[in-house]
């Protein structure tokens, strides 16, 4: 087939429509999300203490880490998936949760310690969270690779790695609903070294699906 | 080349809106300028011009097959050169591990007899050739036949969405086996 005939063939094709990176990517998302909220479900489910916890401000600082990850991570995913776009301008959003994280420690440390460092730190759950993460975070970063498939990245590692980090950001939000340490020390420790995880597992497949 | 790029971007959102002649010209004019870019990197590369072709037909797949990617109020030529870069890095990778492996087998099998460089044959038609038969049928009709959608639909006694299925799903599959081969 000469470039010519090429050119009349995708000319022919032009009246194919696909759907937008962002409706594939929310579309994998909510297939995915259910799986998710199964294995959160069946093994972890919300703590008990619930109620009286959303009065801890420590408590509800863990989500808006959480989603100050996933949300800025969905953003620079869908913007990576052009072929054009740069990492440029855009990675500072990623600084979001660390900024939440070093105020949250900051102003824990100024608070009279309900608890000595090594123990707000070490937690009772840190092992769960390391296991627990990473394992809610599979059917979501399978599903965002999936939707991210549909892009065109030029650095399919990092778009890899922005997938890991969505994903691993919607799991803890899940999980931070569960675990019952609330100390910032546990979450810049514990949550970080679980993302870190689902992350470079993303950047890895990622690498390999999400050339195009 | 300001007033190219721009004529460019015009095309491809009539392109976009559905005029299919404008898509046409538009990947026309372009292939010149991807060709050049091409035969620019294999030198630069030390491999022989003569596979520009088949990096040039990669790049018009990868751009039909992610022209959802662009953005209508972006400028094309940017969007475009990505792609033809991101395009040619592959195939230079590619190329650069398979004559290594060349070089090794005629090293101990053939002294003295330097690898041969296969002529381009058009990856693209080679691997036309492993699709399943509708889908090739129906490009084939198209490409080289030159037959319209309607046409190929009364030969093969499909409907018309049909053939547009086949078609589309071929050159998804073409792209995919290009990219892993």
């Amino acid at each position: 087939m000469d470039t010519d005939q090429l050119i009349r063939t995708l000319s022919a094709d032009n009246a194919h429509r696909a759907p937008r990176v962002g409706a594939m990517l929310t579309m994998a998302l909510l297939v995915a999300a259910p799986l998710s909220i199964l294995i959160f479900a069946t093994f972890l489910g919300v703590r008990p203490d619930v109620m009286s916890a959303m009065h801890n401000p420590f408590f509800d600082m863990k989500f808006a880490v959480t989603l100050s990850l996933a949300i800025p991570a969905i953003i620079i995913s869908l913007h990576l998936s052009r072929p054009e776009a740069l990492m440029r301008g855009w990675g500072w959003l990623l600084l979001l949760p660390v900024g939440l994280l070093a105020v949250a420690i900051g102003s824990e440390a100024m608070m009279a310690p309900a608890m000595p460092m090594t123990m707000r730190l070490v937690g009772k759950n840190s092992r769960w969270c390391m296991l627990a993460i990473p394992a809610m975070s599979l059917p979501l970063l399978a599903g965002a690779l999936f939707g991210l498939r549909h892009g065109a990245p030029s650095q399919p590692a990092l778009a890899g790695a922005l997938a890991g980090l969505l994903s691993a950001g919607l799991a803890a939000t899940l999980y931070a609903s569960h675990c019952t340490d609330d100390s910032p020390l546990f979450v810049a420790t514990w949550y970080t070294i679980a993302t870190a995880v689902v992350t470079a597992v993303g950047a890895a497949v990622g690498s390999k699906v999400l050339r195009y | 080349m300001r007033g190219r790029e721009d004529e460019w971007t015009g095309l491809m959102r009539s392109a976009m809106a559905g005029d299919d002649a404008a898509y046409h010209r538009l990947l026309r004019a372009v292939t010149p300028v991807l060709r050049a870019a091409a035969r620019r990197g294999l030198a630069r590369a030390g491999q022989p011009p003569d596979q520009a072709e088949d990096i040039v037909q990669e790049i018009l797949l990868a751009v039909h097959l992610k022209r959802h990617t662009w953005d209508s109020e972006a400028p094309f030529a940017p969007w475009l050169f990505a792609i033809g870069r991101n395009k040619l890095i592959d195939a230079l990778r590619r190329r650069g591990r398979r004559v290594f492996v060349n070089i090794d087998d005629y090293a101990e099998t053939l002294p003295g007899e330097t690898p041969q460089e296969t002529a381009s044959t058009g990856e693209v038609t080679a691997q036309l050739n492993t699709l399943p038969q509708r889908q090739r049928d129906v490009l084939q009709s198209i490409a080289v036949d030159s037959a319209s959608i309607k046409d190929t639909a009364t030969k093969f006694s499909m409907s018309e969405g049909a053939v547009r299925v086949a078609l589309h799903r071929g050159l998804a599959a073409l792209t995919a086996k290009l990219r892993d081969h």
